[in-house]
């Protein structure tokens, strides 16, 4: 659904400079603007990034450790990993073979399958929850027959995992598709003409060109991994020490009225969103300075711009 | 062994007309592509068209329009739209200000339009309810004013102003970073004042975005739950989502209900989504990207 918002392919495009428009840039209505846009943010944004630490710390920090030494907390943490280990790898690799499939071939149907991967993210995650359990849960199509194996899916970590895979499915291979399709085939047809078998060109060509959106897209797809809590919330059955993931300990520790506990595990998860954060902006400055590197490259410094193009 | 492999190797690779392409490993990659997206998402998917089949109309109707079901609708979209609107128009201003402007913070301002993507909802969810509640940072003024936040509609919209704001920032800022400035100088050397310039000169060429923009941060809203099922307060009728209400039904074990919700939501997203792939090749074509 997201279209091409926020890849990496998009935001490492930009690297202008600020041009600023013919009324020139020192006038008050440019600080009005930046004045409200930043209003805007701290009211909306880092107001409620602060809070999480504030109400963590409202004991002090020894209330906050505490809320870490509880076998509930840690099972939760343990859950989320596991789940995060497993769903991350699949859809990265699918995110690969996806993305070469679509992007180094020409046929029928390519956009509207393009459209099908970004399917999931326009399905609200409650419903990415209620089709597995219309699958795998005791009235669904498999319920009998998972039943008679004693096979538990759903309220199981194998839900859990079926959830966060639908949810996250897209973020690889969104990055990757846009990447693949501008870089073209040559250097692989270049690769397979010196001789090289199909997995050595993959592997030695086409992964190297793509290891920063391929980092990208699984950075931004352990985030969601690890923080989902509609999808997962249907499926998990909110089983302590058995189906808990961070998030859904958030829920019940609020609902329990503990909230240091609840914000000091919010707070871990809004370390990891801030380390994400960090990460992505690292990945799109080192992407920008590339794209620089090969623009460069190609034009010689003292050919202007406009006679080039 | 090695003289079989002697005998293949010479053999020039053909140019498929089909594929146009020689590179070896489209039939695997693309038969994994077709299985795993139907192992998660078609099938999956399908179950819920193929269960809202297997119920009669009025089954449907009951299930799915009943007074409770469409006042969950009538909060939810209005809500998204409401949201959505405002995030057009502060998301407007701050790719503007992040792509024309500079000033000290401004990268650190652009990394975190992000936070929305990388915070977990029911995070930002339960960060809202302590500021609006009523001993919380805003709630505690607000009160005073006699404004109610948590727990009413506006509770649900402000989480899900956090939700939609980077969508409508994330598709402008490219759009803005395309608008040529000469163009802008041409207008104001002909006469134009900075209202006319930004009405007719620069609205019409990021219009599109904008719309586009506007749809993505609704179509997230419409389907959001964690952010919003903390501040909400989740009463029948007054503040319950529908994507509460498909989970309540599912805890009551009343399928068929939920079914029929999930599948008025599926239908209207999937619409959504048709409508935002339209506006995005209007856009390209806006900015000179077919």
């Amino acid at each position: 659904m997201a279209g091409n918002t926020s890849t990496l392919h998009g935001r490492a495009a930009k690297a202008v400079a600020g041009k600023s428009g013919p009324h020139g840039s020192n006038t008050p209505l440019r600080y009005l603007l930046i004045g409200i846009a930043l209003a805007f943010l701290l009211l909306f944004l880092f107001m409620p990034l602060a809070s999480i630490f504030a109400e963590a710390f409202r004991k002090g920090a020894g209330a906050y450790f505490e809320s870490f030494d509880d076998p509930a907390a840690i099972h939760a943490i343990k859950l989320t990993l596991i789940v995060a280990a497993i769903s991350v790898p699949l859809n990265a690799v699918f995110g690969l073979a996806g993305s070469w499939a679509i992007a180094k071939y020409e046929f029928k149907g390519k956009s509207f399958l393009t459209t099908l991967i970004d399917l999931p993210f326009a399905v609200s995650p409650v419903i990415a929850g209620l089709i597995y359990i219309l699958m795998f849960g005791a009235h669904g199509w498999f319920g009998p027959w998972l039943n008679q194996h004693d096979i538990q899916i759903v309220f199981a970590v194998p839900g859990i995992v079926l959830a966060t895979l639908f949810v996250t499915f897209p973020f690889v291979a969104r990055e990757l598709i846009p990447v693949m399709q501008a870089q073209g085939n040559d250097e692989e047809y270049a690769a397979l003409t010196l001789g090289a078998s199909g997995w050595q060109t993959f592997r030695l060509v086409t992964l190297p060109n793509v290891k920063w959106p391929l980092f990208y897209g699984v950075i931004l797809c352990n985030a969601r991994a690890m923080g989902e809590f509609g999808a997962v919330s249907v499926v998990s059955g909110h089983i302590r020490e058995m189906t808990n993931t961070m998030p859904l300990h958030v829920e019940i520790l609020y609902n329990e009225y503990n909230f240091v506990a609840a914000f000091a595990t919010a707070s871990a998860l809004a370390l990891v969103a801030l380390f994400t954060l960090a990460l992505k902006s690292f990945i799109e400055w080192r992407a920008a300075s590339a794209q620089k590197f090969r623009e460069g490259e190609r034009l010689p410094d003292n050919t202007p711009l406009h006679q080039t193009s | 062994m090695t003289q079989h492999a002697t005998a293949t190797a010479p053999k020039t690779p053909r140019r498929s007309k089909k594929r146009g392409s020689v590179l070896p490993g489209f039939t695997p990659t693309m038969g994994f592509t077709i299985a795993y997206l139907s192992l998660i998402v078609l099938i999956p998917l399908s179950t819920v068209f193929l269960k809202t089949a297997g119920m009669s109309w009025a089954e449907f109707v009951e299930a799915g329009f009943s007074t409770r079901v469409l006042a969950a609708y009538k909060l939810t979209f209005g809500t998204a739209f409401l949201a959505a609107l405002v995030n057009a128009v502060f998301g407007l201003l701050l790719a503007w200000v992040l792509v024309r402007y500079r000033f000290p913070g401004r990268r650190l301002i652009d990394g975190m339009v992000d936070l929305p993507f990388a915070l977990p909802t029911a995070v930002a969810g339960i960060a809202l309810t302590a500021i609006y509640s009523r001993n919380g940072w805003m709630g505690s003024w607000l009160e005073d004013l006699g404004i109610k936040v948590a727990y009413t509609p506006i509770g649900i919209t402000i989480a899900l102003i956090f939700i939609g704001l980077p969508f409508v920032v994330r598709t402008l800022q490219p759009v803005i970073e395309e608008i040529d400035v000469e163009l802008e100088e041409a207008a104001a050397t002909l006469g134009a004042g900075r209202w006319t310039i930004f009405r007719k000169v620069l609205f019409p060429t990021f219009f599109p975005a904008l719309l586009t923009g506007f749809a993505l941060a609704f179509a997230r809203g419409i389907g959001e739950y964690g952010s919003v099922v903390f501040i909400s307060g989740n009463m029948p009728m007054r503040t319950e989502i529908a994507p509460l209400l498909i989970v309540t039904k599912l805890e009551q074990y009343d399928y068929m209900g939920a079914t029929a919700i999930a599948l008025v939501m599926l239908v209207i997203s999937f619409f959504l989504l048709l409508a935002i792939n339209l506006l995005q090749r209007w856009s390209s074509q806006r900015i000179g990207h077919s």
